[in-house]
């Protein structure tokens, strides 16, 4: 008797997956070969000069095409099994668990991170790794979350919301450094503005939808930053404004003189306490922007932003203004974007219109994006694998080894990050988060597809 | 034929053009109170118009909407109002409006008239409840203290959204969705979405109901069902209706008071029983005698 081949294992054709995987190297040879099959140097007489890179070369397209070998051989009959199967009860129940218990996980790991770092690391190395990991990632999860009243939540397009973290940095810089208001003041008025500022850019824009949308806030955002380098006078222009007062702990400034911080705990002075201070200030922050979010959303207003993603036209039909809606959507976008700039530049205490580029749109609207729209765990985890990624980069000197010495990751970031959006697109197309949870409950909690939800016409 | 102190809405000399075309045409007519008044006619007669005349969706180019709430005697000061240039009177017992002068979103908040769309315009990706959540914006909004006080003080917001939560079950109740109040509205089947629709707007507390079309693809038993929700809103919830419909059988078993137009203008009003009978009504659905298109061409020197 002849046994039946099961039926569920699919057939592997390894000349074809051989086949595949020329194409794909041929393609990559073509793609990589203007980008890093060539280089311009600049020589000693200060000629440019045309150098090759053939083993780079060759690494990439040799990932490319094992790559694709892997994925035909091993990865897409493997994927074709388990999309037979339905998940094993076990596993949906601890998937159902670990999302249950994810938020406060993430909460006690946000809070305890400083301590954890210096644990692991000890107190010379923390500074970087909780300015740059933590800090870094948390004004984005900010922005982001931000962005996603405008975008997610009311689904109107904005490309230019850098300009409100601009208006918050420079409100901050200027008041500081002309009147010597503490950062604690300026905070709540930085964040006024920029929403007030919000208000302004929503005016005009009221009866653009969509494309048009997304055009007139791209131009907003480089109108803003183009004043800022021309009015000399009042923002320096290029060079940036600095010497920012940096925030003080209750009016006891992060110094090694005999008022400061350290001196008056009895501790022995190291710049780490500035850094976890200024962490704790982001993680404030950050709370907040999500707690008054949820609320909102629970509010009538943050339901009407929803609505008027949904449908505009019903909305008026049901007698809300939807002008106030699109208004207020704005405002409060802006605003916590005002916070984040005035933060930042107390941080950094240094800014520059480099800083507030369409490039920082683009990334604060990707995250949006990736996280999938009106999601908020989905902004966050956006957020750490775009601006955690970044910052991974600049660590990965072991590649230096492979690719040889004048490898330099962190120029590679663009790619992967073309690389990550093009996955996201293939098999998460409207985001990491794809459920929308309903922001009243009737009797029973049930998230709804996203299939379902608009994405909104601005 | 409504006495004319006894309406909720008096539509006056109605005349809409886009450009060159005149889709509405010197167009009087007045929906009764407590009545269901139908508003019929072939295709492209104008009646969507009309509606979007009255809700604020299209601005009048010449007529007066004149929308009334409470006590009669208010319809005195009409012509007051209008010649003073204002929007509305609104006294303790009683309201007048002029609907031709209020932007869309005020004449569902004030004037409380509310619609329905020919083409279902739920929330889809929004649940059922929150649906009719979002429905009861303006009263939610005071109670949430303009979101301040919701903010910063959950629970006192939580009890002011009690009311709104029992008036949803109220409507969920009386359309038999209450099972499915945490559905995305846009999983539910055609019908219940027309219905869930109509109460949506009747979440806004309206005096006067505009429905375009909410037989429109309804199965018989759901056109029945239908039926009884408009008889019920008409009698126990003290809201006049207005509908735009081509099911006949709807019209003719609901309607207190049927107005027919054909090419803008209005050639028929009265009750269901005078305009199924009138000439007019049956030339322009069904065409004349052969004998009266004849004898009309040789009027006008046209027959051989």
């Amino acid at each position: 008797m002849v046994a039946e081949p099961p039926a569920s294992k699919p057939h592997v054709d390894v000349v074809r997956a051989i086949k595949d995987a020329a194409l794909a190297g041929l393609l990559a040879v073509g793609l990589f070969l203007p980008l890093i099959g060539f280089q311009t140097v600049t020589n000693i007489r200060n000629e440019l000069e045309l150098d090759t890179r053939w083993p780079l070369l060759a690494w990439f397209v040799a990932i490319v095409a094992g790559g694709r070998l892997l994925y035909s051989l091993a990865l897409a009959p493997w994927l074709a099994r388990r999309a037979g199967k339905a998940p094993s009860p076990r596993v949906a129940a601890f998937a159902a668990s670990f999302s249950r218990r994810f938020t406060p996980f993430a909460l006690a790991f946000v809070v305890l991170y400083p301590i954890l770092v210096i644990l692991f690391v000890g107190l010379g190395g923390a500074v970087k790794w909780i300015d740059n990991f933590g800090i870094q990632i948390l004004i984005y999860v900010m922005l982001g979350w931000g962005l996603n009243i405008v975008v997610g939540l009311a689904g109107l397009l904005d490309l230019g919301y850098v300009a409100f973290y601009a208006v918050g940095a420079y409100s901050y810089a200027l008041l500081a450094k002309t009147f010597g208001f503490s950062f604690w003041l300026l905070l709540p008025l930085a964040g006024t503005l920029a929403a007030f500022w919000g208000i302004l850019l929503g005016f005009p824009v009221l009866r653009l939808r969509g494309d048009y949308l997304a055009i007139v806030t791209l131009a907003f955002g480089e109108i803003v930053r183009l004043i800022l380098i021309n009015w000399v006078p009042v923002t320096n222009g290029y060079a940036g404004i600095s010497g920012i007062p940096r925030p003080t702990f209750l009016g006891i400034p992060f110094n090694a003189s005999d008022e400061g911080f350290a001196a008056t705990f009895g501790l022995e002075f190291t710049p780490v306490h500035r850094t976890i201070f200024l962490y704790y200030v982001i993680v404030g922050l950050a709370l907040l922007t999500a707690y008054v979010t949820v609320r909102l959303r629970r509010l009538p207003v943050g339901r009407a932003w929803e609505a008027l993603r949904e449908d505009e036209i019903a909305c008026r039909a049901l007698g809300i203004n939807t002008t106030n809606v699109k208004l207020t959507a704005f405002a409060m976008g802006g605003m916590f974007a005002g916070f984040a700039g005035s933060f930042f530049a107390a941080r950094q205490g240094f800014i520059s219109p480099e800083s507030f580029t369409f490039l920082e749109s683009a990334t604060i609207l990707s995250i949006v994006v990736l996280g999938g729209m009106g999601s908020q765990i989905g902004v966050a985890i956006a957020a750490i694998a775009m601006i955690g990624g970044t910052e991974i980069l600049r660590e990965l000197d072991f590649l230096k080894e492979v690719f040889g010495s004048d490898f330099d990751p962190t120029q590679y970031r663009m790619l992967l990050f073309g690389l990550a959006m093009v996955l996201i697109m293939i098999w998460k197309p409207r985001g990491l988060i794809a459920t929308r949870e309903p922001s009243a409950v009737f009797e029973r909690r049930r998230t709804i597809s996203v299939d379902l939800v608009k994405e909104g016409r601005g | 034929m409504t006495p004319a102190s006894d309406a909720v809405l008096r539509v006056e000399h109605l005349t809409m053009r886009f450009g060159g075309l005149i889709a509405v045409r010197d167009l009087s007519f007045t929906a009764g109170r407590s009545e269901i008044t139908a508003l019929i006619g072939p295709n492209g007669a104008g009646k969507t118009t009309v509606f979007n005349c009255i809700t604020g969706f299209y601005q009048p180019t010449e007529g007066r909407l004149a929308l009334h709430h409470g006590d009669r005697a208010v319809w005195e000061e009409i012509e007051a109002l209008t010649d003073r240039g204002d929007r509305s009177v609104r006294r303790p017992d009683g309201a007048l409006f002029l609907l031709e002068r209020l932007p869309d979103y005020l004449i569902t908040r004030q004037a409380k008239v509310a619609r329905t769309f020919q083409n279902i315009r739920l929330f889809p990706g929004m649940s059922v409840f929150e649906n009719l959540l979002v429905a009861q914006h303006n009263p939610l909004m005071v109670a949430s203290g303009f979101t301040f006080l919701g903010v910063f003080w959950p629970s006192a917001y939580g009890r002011a959204e009690k009311a709104a939560v029992e008036k949803a079950r109220m409507w969920l109740d009386k359309i038999g969705l209450t099972p499915r109040a945490d559905d995305p509205a846009g999983e539910l089947p055609y019908g219940d979405q027309r219905r869930l629709e109509i109460v949506r707007a009747m979440c806004t507390d309206p005096v006067l109901l505009c429905l375009d079309e909410p037989a429109a693809g309804l199965n018989p038993r759901e056109s029945t069902e239908l039926n009884q929700l408009l008889l019920s809103i008409r009698d126990e919830h003290a809201t006049s209706i207005l509908l735009i419909e081509h099911d006949m059988t709807v019209v003719m078993e609901i309607s207190d008071h049927v107005i027919v137009l054909d090419y803008g203008t209005k050639i028929s009003d009265g009750t269901p029983d005078h305009v199924r009978n009138d000439a007019s009504v049956i030339a322009a659905y069904l065409g004349v005698e052969d004998e009266e298109v004849a004898q009309a061409e040789a009027e006008v020197g046209l027959s051989p």
